[in-house]
């Protein structure tokens, strides 16, 4: 008894030290213990825990990686043999490095449509939506600059298919495309320079911006899948009544989503890395060669929606030529999602009280995705082409057509209370 | 005494004056990072011109892709006369047939692209988006065309090329092939990468 009292006051005299020259009990509180979150929350709000849990991963298993990796021309695709063959547990690091790139986009992708699907991109979330969008484009490019890193054959034609794409900009295109690379062609200097922006530049921007995300989700709180907003709606106590406490509750329910995401994570990991080529290309098995293009180039599952975008211009318009279309095609389709808070005029956030042309809406947009991101991983044909064409059709009216289809279709009313 | 307007108005300058400065600075600063991503010396060393021996190079055959011309692939054909006189017909289905939005040294701005009829010299990149085409010389029927006459075939997003590197209509690449700086040495050797106007 006088033990517990004596270790009970030694760690509140400890606590009480750090409180007087850190705010620790109190960032605690404000962000955990008193940090109240919407008590509707449903399945889809796991992912933005399960993409901190990725990201931790990938920091990881990237500074092991680093321990071993050359990078440079001669020497980065031996080492990339060498951490797989020679270091103990080498492949399992490389394994999860390489399977966590792809989660981490699963996860991202389930966790805006999540956002898609429950308005939370709406007043008062706008920037909290943009920042989550920043995120988003750095990840893209981390992703890339990393897959030029093993230094395979498809590591190095799929770069400079997309380091081309720079050169389809007028004028002073093919001057950016050489900056970019540091040479006439792909070479050791440009492996050498994704190096650095991805194992520096990038994670600390993305640390920075998960940061931000998270300071501005606490600063409006979270949404929910009845589009309530209960901070409106407070207590005696001053807190919201349809919320708990994020510590212990969602962090128990998040702890749940976490095993049951490491199983599946596992399970890839150690039984299909590669996925059948889709995780890690085959001809990414064979060492970079520069005068040899692989047969059919297409990039990893989670740029194919947009690479399908970009393959589907192909004839001039408006006075600009195919090739830059695809440039302008890509980035449109990357970047539009931004705009969605500005694009949804609906008088109710969530979809359950959306009407039916919102509904339909969101199932085509789904529909073109999935459509696009197989049509971007088979070889180019005339009828490939025409769906592409179609979908990316699709694509944009979802984001174009909003202003229109949220306004005039009729909505259910949105509850005051989280009802259950 | 200064009246309060006027501090307020002078500090405001001042503010304007060092944030003006300041950003003179930091784009001044910019420069070196900016600059340390263009070609080193080393990497434009390595681009030096290279000279080909091409004495045994038969009609209809293809050398390369050699690594020349600042390490980028490069094809050398030897077409034969039958395949000239078809570069000459066939050019209806061509997007610039007198190659005037593509990029060759004004001495290959010709129906075959090149200084000297039989030999073409091509920069093996394909212009849409830099994958390398694949050479099928021969006049037959092939997977992607029916009726090919021979040329190159890009396998990443399907462009068809003639054996001047001229490109097909309504296909993703919108020029001909490059045709890079060369010159005839003497009759067995080609160099690729510089030409009589590069020559000080």
């Amino acid at each position: 008894m006088s033990e517990v009292s004596q270790n009970d006051s030694w760690l509140t005299r400890a606590t009480d030290w750090i409180d007087e020259r850190i705010p620790l009990t109190k960032t605690f509180k404000e962000h955990a213990s008193e940090y109240y979150a919407p008590r509707n929350f449903n399945f889809w709000y796991v992912f933005g825990a399960l993409s901190l849990v990725v990201f931790v991963i990938q920091i990881l298993t990237g500074i092991w990686l680093t321990m071993a990796y050359v990078p440079t021309g001669e020497g980065a695709f031996a080492s990339v043999e060498y951490i797989m063959r020679d270091i103990d547990f080498g492949y399992l690091i490389r394994y999860l490095h390489s399977t966590g790139a792809s989660a981490f986009f699963v996860v991202v992708y389930l966790h805006m449509f999540r956002g898609f699907a429950y308005g939370s991109y709406r007043k008062p979330r706008e920037l909290l939506w943009l920042i989550g969008m920043a995120i988003y484009l750095v990840l893209m490019a981390e992703g890339f600059f990393g897959y030029l890193l093993p230094w395979g054959n498809m590591s190095f034609w799929g770069a400079q298919v997309i380091v081309s794409l720079i050169g389809a900009i007028p004028y002073f295109g093919p001057d950016l495309m050489e900056w970019v690379r540091g040479d006439f062609v792909m070479s050791g200097i440009t492996l050498n320079r994704f190096f650095a922006l991805h194992v520096i530049a990038l994670p600390l921007a993305l640390v920075g911006l998960v940061f931000l995300h998270i300071v501005a989700l606490h600063r409006v709180g979270s949404n929910n899948p009845d589009g309530i907003e209960i901070k409106a709606n407070k207590g005696p106590d001053g807190n919201p009544v349809d919320g708990i406490p994020f510590h212990p509750y969602y962090i128990t329910k998040d702890f749940v989503a976490i095993v049951v995401f490491l199983i599946a994570f596992c399970a890839i990991v150690f039984y299909a890395p590669e996925m059948g080529g889709y995780f890690i290309e085959k001809p990414n098995f064979a060492e970079a060669d520069p005068l040899k293009t692989p047969d059919h180039i297409a990039p990893v599952w989670y740029y194919t929606p947009f690479y399908a975008m970009l393959r589907a211009a192909t004839f001039p318009f408006l006075g600009i030529d195919a090739k830059f279309w695809g440039l302008i095609i890509m980035i449109g389709a990357i970047l539009i999602p931004a705009a969605l808070p500005w694009l949804d005029r609906s008088k109710v956030k969530s979809m359950r009280y959306k009407g039916w042309f919102s509904k339909i809406a969101l199932m085509n947009f789904i529909v073109a995705f999935f459509v696009l991101g197989y049509l971007g991983t088979i070889p180019p044909s005339a009828f490939a082409t025409a769906v592409a064409q179609i979908m990316t059709i699709v694509y944009f009216a979802y984001f174009f057509l909003m202003p229109w289809y949220t306004s005039i279709e009729s909505t259910k009313p949105e509850p005051e209370r989280v009802k259950h | 005494m200064v009246s309060e307007d006027t501090l307020h108005t002078n500090r405001r300058y001042l503010l304007l004056a060092t944030a003006g400065v300041s950003a003179v600075g930091a784009v001044g600063a910019a420069i070196p990072f900016v600059q340390s991503w263009q070609p080193s010396a080393l990497a434009k060393a390595l681009g030096a011109p290279i000279r080909v021996n091409i004495s045994k190079l038969q009609p209809g055959e293809i050398l390369g892709p050699v690594p020349a011309w600042r390490g980028q692939p490069v094809f050398v054909v030897r077409r034969t006369a039958a395949s000239i006189a078809r570069l000459e017909a066939n050019v209806a289905n061509l997007a610039d047939p007198d190659s005037d939005g593509s990029e060759q040294p004004d001495y290959a701005q010709n129906t075959t692209r090149s200084r000297n009829p039989e030999i073409g010299v091509y920069l093996g990149l394909c212009t849409h988006l830099g994958c390398s085409p694949k050479y099928y010389g021969a006049v037959q029927p092939e997977a992607f065309a029916s009726d090919w006459q021979g040329g190159f075939f890009c396998p990443c997003h399907g462009s068809k090329f003639d054996l001047a590197g001229r490109v097909e209509k309504n296909l993703p690449a919108p020029t001909n092939l490059i045709v890079p700086p060369h010159v005839f040495e003497d009759e067995k050797t080609l160099v690729i990468g510089v030409d009589e106007r590069s020559v000080a």
